[in-house]
């Protein structure tokens, strides 16, 4: 449903993205993992409008969006959460939810109901009435995801919302983002946190230094040598290689 | 059943509107009379700078397109007042829409649109005070004609009331925004940008209606000044007295909230007539106090008198309930 | 039509002026540059200053340009103070708060110059107030020479100051990065306050320079504070050079305009510029792209 093709992304002299495309099937969650830098984020703010590539074009359901403002791409069903989470730090949690709410519901008090819905979903019913800026970082988090999830998205963006949060919390968000897919939303999510995405992947992209280097299943991914040398270094891969051949006693043994 | 928040609208109002059967004086209704002239401007700067978060200190553009839109149709057309009174609006709706449009497009923000609207100002000064259409220096003055057509009211508390009755209008308005979902998106828009249009709002459209608004807003009492005063010069229309007035009520009384510059705007008026009666006749003691009040303000109590109330009724409840 | 040597004598005045604007503006560049503030209460700090140097030459017969050994600590001190004391810890950090921080200052300062000393302007009548120094065809001010040479030599002594020493080294540090300045050991309070005093003292200066051919009244400071923040946004918010052109470009935009357009509209120049400039370009001529 949504492609991105040969985008490029330049600031000044620095190529974020590099000539990257990427796929997204309707009701998957897909993966966008690489290190720290690799322009992953840039990539999600391209896609949402945030940033005009320098090259390339985004389409969804095949309509060419590239030209696309963010809200109207908001309206299109693009929405996404930010790395940096951004809450209206002066309003409470209802009041931030209610914000993406009113995208498909005009009338104030549909608006306000379906914020209510939206925070019961992702375990926020409690804080409610909370000012936004007193929320714990898993709070902020789920307080992103909430506001995205209000406005109804066809594709939800998720940029590292796993990120600082400890194993209990992971744990605990991890089936609300599979039920969000379940409900009928495709999700793509840059995250570093392995486990989850393993857990919650069905096709994972890998971007390093702006370029797409792999694409697969999570399992095909993490073994491509490609991938652990962008992660770790050069020679990486065939060390580690050699490493776990001599601990299984080699393969000429 | 009144909807949400318009409660303390109606009594704040009536106790106003119930003043002439228990004050007889000239100089209370003077007074108020200005005291609401402001409190009309000011709450034209709060649809912008306090729900919005864009801080203008050129609110003396609009005050003085209304007050000299008004001025000119009646003295050089011989147009009706209230006709004149919805041009004046109109224009400066308009003249919100323009340099929104101008300023917001350029991606101005902060102190920078600040700076910008307060050189609109200025350059709408000078150029009212050179201008023949103005009166130049001179200024224009309205013929003395009391009359309902012409908007005029030689009878004090009755000028009031139809001050009071804009001010009510203005608040109403206010409050319908705040319940809507414009509202939200304005306030969405001050509190951050980016998160608003990944939220699928429109910041630019969001931000030209505000302005917009605000201005006609803030031309209405320009239009009330001249009305009253029956008098208008450069300085009076496009002054800075009139943008730093429209922006300290709301400060001090609570920015971003409904009747946030009723309130301050008495406060401050109240407490600079106070001050003159113990200083006497110092020039410039009563805006000395009203800085003062807003330095302390901004330190200690960034969301004004009305913020302050409601702090101290959570407070007082959360004791209550515990 | 005007003769050229009218247009020249002119530019030349205006370039003069242009001087002790950019000396004005040097004080509010460096403070943004810095703080990422403006400074509204730039003019009124000036009007002050400027009372100042009239005070003292009004009770103690003090010449203007002596006065400058005093009011220019005496300026530093009141504005490391008024930051450290007042702005810093009432802003809570916040830009806009900082905004409306130093307009309520600004209205402070200019009331109590008012109730101070009234609304009259007074000035410090001298001879060389009239003296004329005569340049081939052309008949220049004497005070004036003086003010745009002091205003450049002030300019040399702040770039000095900002590159060769350990103060102003911090300076730009916190300029640049406050979050690392703090984390080296740079107390960055400290360093803010500085650079508010430096500004302060910067106008200390010009309204001893100006003194001479000038006068005041409480409402004086508006008028040179349109001036400085137009120059500052020509010349780029927070660029030293880019104040000392822009200030070069402002006088002679106004001297020009003044006698093509006449007094009443000769400021309308500047506004347009200054309005232009800001949605054109809001990094000003000299700044970098953003
Ligand atoms: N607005 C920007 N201006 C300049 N450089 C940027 C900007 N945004 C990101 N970058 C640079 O682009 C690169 C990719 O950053 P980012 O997309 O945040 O990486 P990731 O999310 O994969 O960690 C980094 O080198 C970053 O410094
Ligand atoms: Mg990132």
């Amino acid at each position: 449903m949504l492609q991105v093709r040969n985008a490029t992304m330049r600031f000044g002299g620095l190529v974020a993205v590099n000539n990257a495309s990427l796929d997204v099937k309707e009701g998957s969650i897909t993966g966008l993992i690489g290190p720290n830098g690799a322009g992953k984020t840039t990539l999600f703010a391209v896609i949402a409008g945030f940033l005009k590539p320098t090259e390339g074009a985004i389409s969804l359901y095949g309509k060419d969006i590239t030209a696309e403002q963010p809200h109207k791409r908001a309206v299109s069903g693009i929405a996404r959460t930010f790395q940096i989470v951004q809450p209206f730090a002066g309003l409470n949690v209802h009041e931030n939810i209610t914000v993406g709410a009113y995208l498909r519901h005009a009338r104030p008090s549909d608006a306000v109901e379906k914020a209510r819905e939206v925070a019961h979903q992702v375990g926020l019913e409690k804080d409610l009435e909370k000012s936004a800026a007193s929320l714990t970082v898993a709070g902020r988090k789920r307080l992103e995801l909430a506001r995205a999830l209000a406005t109804e998205p066809k594709i939800l963006l998720l940029d590292e919302v796993l990120a600082g949060l400890n194993p209990s919390e992971i744990r605990d968000i991890i089936p609300v983002i599979r039920s969000i897919r379940d409900s009928g939303v495709t999700i793509l999510m840059i995250e570093h946190v392995m486990q989850a995405v393993m857990n919650l992947c069905e096709h994972v992209y890998v971007l390093a230094q702006g370029k797409m280097i792999a694409e697969g299943t999570p399992a095909a991914v993490c073994n491509d040598p490609a991938v652990i040398e962008a992660y770790l270094g050069k020679g990486s891969a065939e060390r580690i290689a050699r490493q776990s051949a001599e601990n299984t006693g080699g393969p000429n043994a | 059943m009144i909807g949400r928040g318009y409660l303390p609208i109606i009594l704040v109002t009536l106790v106003i509107a119930l003043t002439p059967l228990v004050i007889s004086s000239n100089s209370f209704f003077n007074f108020t009379v200005l005291v609401l002239i402001i409190a009309l401007a000011a709450q034209g700067w709060n649809l912008l700078g306090g729900i919005g978060g864009q801080t203008s200190f050129g609110h003396a553009m609009f005050f003085g397109i209304g007050a000299y839109t008004a001025s000119i149709l009646q003295t050089h057309l011989g147009v009706n007042a209230w006709i004149s009174l919805v041009a004046a609006i109109a224009a400066g709706a308009l003249a919100g829409l323009i340099v929104g449009f101008l300023s917001f497009r350029a991606g101005l923000r902060g102190s920078y649109f600040a700076l910008v609207t307060l050189a609109f100002a200025e350059l709408l000064r000078v150029l009212a005070n050179a201008s023949e259409l103005t009166g130049g220096a001179a200024g224009l003055l309205l013929k003395l004609d009391p009359g309902f057509a012409n908007m005029q009211f030689s009878s004090r508390p009755t000028f009031m009331l139809l001050a009071l009755a804009f001010v009510f209008v203005s608040l109403v308005i206010t409050q319908k925004i705040v319940n809507s979902r414009f509202g939200a998106h304005l306030v969405a828009v001050r509190e951050n940008e980016d998160a608003a249009k990944a939220l699928g709002v429109d910041v630019l459209t969001v931000k030209l209606k505000a302005i917009s608004l605000s201005g006609a807003m803030t031309a209405a009492a320009g239009v009330l000044y001249v009305q009253y005063f029956l008098y208008i010069d450069s300085g009076i229309a496009f002054g800075i007295w009139i943008s730093i007035e429209a922006l300290l009520a709301p400060m001090i009384g609570g920015r971003g909230m409904v009747l946030g510059p009723l309130i301050g705007a008495f406060t401050l008026h109240g407490l600079g007539e106070v001050t003159k009666s113990f200083a006497g006749r110092v020039p410039g003691i009563d805006l000395m106090v009203f800085a003062v009040v807003l330095i302390v303000v901004i330190a200690f109590a960034s969301s004004g008198i009305l913020g302050l109330i409601r702090k101290l009724a959570d407070r007082f409840s959360s004791k209550g309930g515990a | 039509m005007f003769s050229p040597t009218i247009i020249i004598e002119a530019m030349i005045n205006g370039l003069l002026t242009g001087a002790i604007y950019a000396l004005v503006a040097l004080g509010l560049t460096l403070v943004y540059g810095v703080l990422h503030i403006i400074n509204f209460a730039h003019g009124a700090t000036l009007a002050a200053a400027m009372f100042a140097v009239w005070g003292l030459n009004a009770a103690f017969g003090i010449d203007p340009y002596w006065a400058i050994l005093i009011v220019t600590p005496v300026f530093f001190v009141l504005g490391y103070g008024v930051q450290r004391f007042v702005i810093g810890p009432a802003a809570h950090g916040d830009d806009g708060n900082i905004l409306l921080i130093t307009l309520g200052l600004s209205i402070l300062i200019e009331n109590a110059l008012l109730a101070g000393f009234g609304s009259d302007t007074r000035s410090i009548p001298s001879d060389f107030s009239f003296s004329v120094v005569e340049a081939g065809p052309f008949l220049l001010s004497s005070a004036r020479l003086v003010g745009a040479a002091g205003s450049l030599i002030v300019a040399v002594l702040f770039w000095l100051l900002m590159s060769r020493t350990d103060t102003g080294k911090a300076i730009r540090a916190v300029a640049r990065e406050k979050l690392g300045a703090n984390l080296v050991g740079i107390n960055v309070g400290h360093i803010y306050a500085i650079t508010f005093g430096l500004g302060c003292a910067a106008l200390a200066v010009a309204a001893s320079l100006l003194m001479p051919t000038f006068y005041v009244n409480p409402r004086i400071g508006g008028a040179f504070v349109n001036i400085a923040f137009t120059v500052v946004v020509l010349g780029g918010m927070g660029s030293i050079p880019g104040a000392m052109a822009g200030g070069l470009i402002i006088g002679m935009v106004e001297s020009l305009s003044g006698l093509l357009l006449g007094e009443s509209l000769g400021q309308i120049g500047i506004f347009i510029i200054f309005i232009l400039v800001l949605l054109l370009r809001p990094t000003g001529l000299f700044g970098a792209k953003a």
